[in-house]
């Protein structure tokens, strides 16, 4: 009976090099059989060598697994991986799956990948044809737009991130006319640039636009107008007037009510139908009004919970200085209520570039529309993996990077009040 | 001084401006839609109505649920659309329950792997638009499945093709007694319920209501079978060849591939919201609460179904149901894929053909809206009721 005895300190001495032991031998075997396709256990029975490494991993599991060892990583380790049976199964089951399923990845996104070459033909080994993206890189970034002329998208982006990159180091009077130049001089700038047709610039209309760009410009212009639109819908929901507060509450669950392809299928087909004949509003512009409204509406919730969550005595204090109903909002309750909100807000454009892909639907492409339209040329069939798997990156790291700064933002926020 | 008693004596006046100019402009903006409409229907030469939805819609429709062809009419089409969404809806919010609250609990589990490869897991695919997982799932997974031929087997029961998934077939006879028995199971465990909470608040005592629930709902189903004359039988779908190289499958039911990336996307993408829901639900209950019920002596099970679990789900269920409420808005994207729901059959199709935007639009959002409001309606009268009351 002594041999089987309960794990404890008694035993430590002889248990943890055994459990530690079995516990890499079972990794090992995994290890080995993921990445040299040899089977260590070979030798058994097939369904013992299948199970054999859990097993194995198991009891040495249970026999390392010594409450108050004494050893302070033994400790950790216990306390994280191994606290019970189940877990330890867990632990097991989470790391063989990983082992198992790297060599495969490792296949596909490198060692058998093609990277060089310019055609479909070149790619001839088993793992995924990068040179697909490579060759369509250009029109995944750009769209339609016109070779010679995309230094312009890169002129205004470039304008952009210096602006921005600027502001951070200048003092903060300065800060104040660089932003007002960001957000009322700039955009319109910007789409001149990439539009073109004045100074000299050949003129590009807005259904050779796409790819990347094409996503970042429709979530700017949309960010832009969404957000004054949405803090005037939320003070319109909280106004005391009823005429302009039912017509809010109308307005913002009317579009919150219904999914954004139906409203882009209205911009679509039915807008031209409210508007005098022979009246023509570009396709893009049209899509812009549509998501920014849809968009809005969300906002307008957003900004509506900060409103809501400002103390009476704010209000109150704002009135007794004698202050109006614009003077209030605009100096006393607004800076404070968006302040809190501020992860909502970022959560809402978060959600606003997540849905830029939809746009497809009245025929514009952005980089999944591209991916779209790439995959189905018949020099280039069969590529739709690498395409989504590499929009899903892009759109991965992009979503993952405001996700990452409005919680830090959260937190920070959250620290200094 | 004139100016201040001004506002004073006529604030209804006062507030009465903003509110005309607003009304008028909105009245004007849409005086001017309905004008300018109807001079471009009129040069079209259509009249708004909605005497079409009773057309011949002579279109096809790939999966239905209720008998279709294109002889039926562009209102039954519209059904069809409807009850599609509402299908690939129902099986993504089951889905994506089961997956977000795996999720969810893991995301808080002891276990330091589990909990990384759950938030990985939400932070992966909550990042990644909608559509992109649904193209991926469609155009790349999906499609590297096997021909007929050679489907994925399982014991010959199913299979999983290129062409969609083939599974048994349910044939029931006399199904409507076994609906009634359920129902009437679930009548039963209402009224058992509810005297066990009496029993429980009134005299303290303990009643197994969940073990009697459940027998219930087995016991009273299974007399159906046993004396009622319901019975269940399976077709299994067959492998048959239709010429040298093209197979096919016959009986059973097959489940199109539209139908299975669109429900994958839509639970794997929802369920990471899910997940965080409940993650903050079990947060959100305090170690207080925990220790309290033990120290007045309420075992384990008692404390999870008595202490934690209501608190938790007032806090899990409101954002819950809005996430299910955008999942069901979210399977428009269906018309990316071409999967027949509403928004593809209705306000694709049948708006190619018959022309009127305004009216299937119209329609369109209506549906949606009314899922919506209906849904909200019912959330605000189960916060009502989960309100804490105190006492």
């Amino acid at each position: 009976m002594n041999l089987i005895a309960k794990p404890s300190r008694d035993n430590i001495k002889t248990y943890v090099p055994i459990g530690l032991f079995l516990v890499s031998l079972s990794f090992l075997d995994v290890f080995i059989n993921a990445f040299f396709k040899f089977n260590l256990m070979g030798f058994l029975p097939s369904q013992l060598s299948y199970f054999l490494p859990l097993i194995l991993g198991f009891i040495g599991f249970y026999l390392i697994r010594i409450e108050f060892s004494g050893v302070r990583s033994l400790d950790v380790l216990n306390k994280n991986i191994n606290s019970n049976n189940f877990n330890a199964l867990l632990t097991l089951f989470t790391i063989f799956i990983i082992i198992k399923s790297i060599p495969p990845m490792l296949d596909w996104f490198i060692l058998e990948a093609n990277f060089v070459g310019n055609s479909k033909d070149d790619c001839t080994g088993d793992g995924a044809c990068w040179v697909f993206i490579k060759v369509w890189f250009n029109r995944f970034m750009y769209g339609l737009y016109p070779n010679a002329e995309q230094w312009r998208i890169n002129t205004a982006f470039l304008i952009l991130f210096a602006i921005v990159g600027v502001s951070f180091f200048v003092s903060e009077k300065l800060k104040k006319y660089f932003i007002l130049f960001l957000v009322f001089v700039f955009p319109f700038l910007g789409i001149k640039l990439i539009s073109g047709g004045s100074f000299g610039l050949e003129y590009v209309e807005s259904a050779a636009w796409g790819g990347l760009s094409l996503t970042f410009i429709i979530s700017a212009f949309a960010i832009l107008f969404c957000f004054p639109i949405g803090v005037i819908l939320a003070l319109g929901r909280r106004s005391s007037l009823p005429a302009i507060k039912y017509i809010s509450i109308g307005f913002i669950e009317l579009w919150r009510g219904v999914p954004l392809i139906t409203v882009l299928f209205m911009s679509a087909v039915m807008f031209p139908m409210f508007l005098p004949d022979g009246t023509f509003i570009d396709k893009l512009i049209r899509v812009l009004i549509a998501i920014t409204l849809f968009e809005a509406a969300y906002m307008a919730e957003v900004v509506r919970g900060g409103l809501q969550a400002l103390p009476k005595g704010q209000y109150e204090a704002a009135k007794s200085l004698g202050m109006g109903y614009w003077r209030m909002n605009a100096l006393i309750i607004l800076p404070q209520a968006l302040k809190l909100v501020i992860p909502g807000i970022a959560n809402t454009l978060l959600a606003l570039v997540k849905d830029t892909p939809l746009i497809f639907v009245v025929g514009l492409m952005e980089l999944a529309g591209m991916i779209g339209l790439a995959k189905t040329n018949p020099k280039w069939l069969g590529m739709a993996i690498e395409g989504y798997v590499f929009a899903g990156l892009v759109f991965w790291v992009i979503c993952y990077a405001m996700s990452r700064y409005s919680q830090n933002l959260e937190k920070k926020l959250s620290t200094e009040r | 001084m004139i100016f201040k008693k001004f506002n004073i004596e006529n604030k209804k006046a006062r507030d009465l401006i903003p509110q005309a100019i607003t009304v008028l402009a909105l009245l004007s903006v849409i005086i001017y839609f309905a004008t300018n409409a109807q001079i471009n229907m009129g040069n079209r030469g259509i009249s708004f109505g909605f005497g079409f939805l009773n057309q011949e819609a002579s279109f096809d429709i790939t999966f239905s649920m209720i008998e279709y062809d294109g002889s039926h009419s562009y209102g039954r089409a519209f059904l069809v659309g409807l009850l599609n969404t509402i299908l690939v809806s129902v099986i993504g919010i089951f889905f994506a329950t089961i997956i977000g609250v795996v999720v969810g609990v893991s995301r808080l589990s002891d276990n330091y792997l589990i909990a990384k490869v759950a938030e990985w897991y939400v932070e992966i695919f909550r990042n990644i638009p909608l559509i992109l997982q649904i193209f991926f799932w469609y155009f790349a997974a999906l499609r590297a499945l096997p021909l007929p031929e050679n489907g994925i087997s399982f014991n010959d029961i199913s299979f999983l093709t290129i062409k969609g998934w083939y599974v048994p077939k349910f044939i029931w006879t006399n199904f409507n007694i076994f609906l009634l028995s359920v129902i009437a199971a679930f009548i039963a465990i209402y009224f058992i319920n509810s005297y066990a909470t009496k029993q429980r608040e009134q005299f303290g005592k303990q009643l197994p209501a969940t073990s009697i629930s459940l027998a219930t709902l087995i016991l009273i189903p299974l007399i159906t079978f046993l004396f009622l004359g319901v019975s269940l039988t399976f077709e299994y779908p067959v492998l048959k060849q239709l010429s040298s190289t093209v197979y096919t499958y016959e009986g059973g039911v097959s489940i199109i591939p539209e139908l299975i990336a669109l429900a994958l996307a839509l639970s794997m993408y929802t369920a990471t919201f899910i997940a965080e829901n409940v993650r903050a639900g079990i947060l959100g209950v305090g170690k207080g609460q925990k220790e309290a019920a033990a120290s007045i002596g309420l075992n384990k099970n008692q404390i999870l179904k008595l202490v934690v679990m209501p608190q938790a789900l007032r806090i899990i269920i409101p954002p819950t149901t809005n996430q299910y409420l955008n999942l069901t808005k979210n399977s428009s994207l269906a018309a990316a894929i071409a999967y027949p729901d509403i928004v593809l059959v209705f306000a694709g199709t049948a708006l190619m053909q018959t022309g009127r935007a305004i009216e299937i639009i119209s329609i369109t959002m209506l549906t949606y809206l009314t899922l919506s409001i209906s849904i909200s309606m019912f959330m605000n009268w189960y916060n009502k009721k989960m309100a804490i009351k105190e006492k």
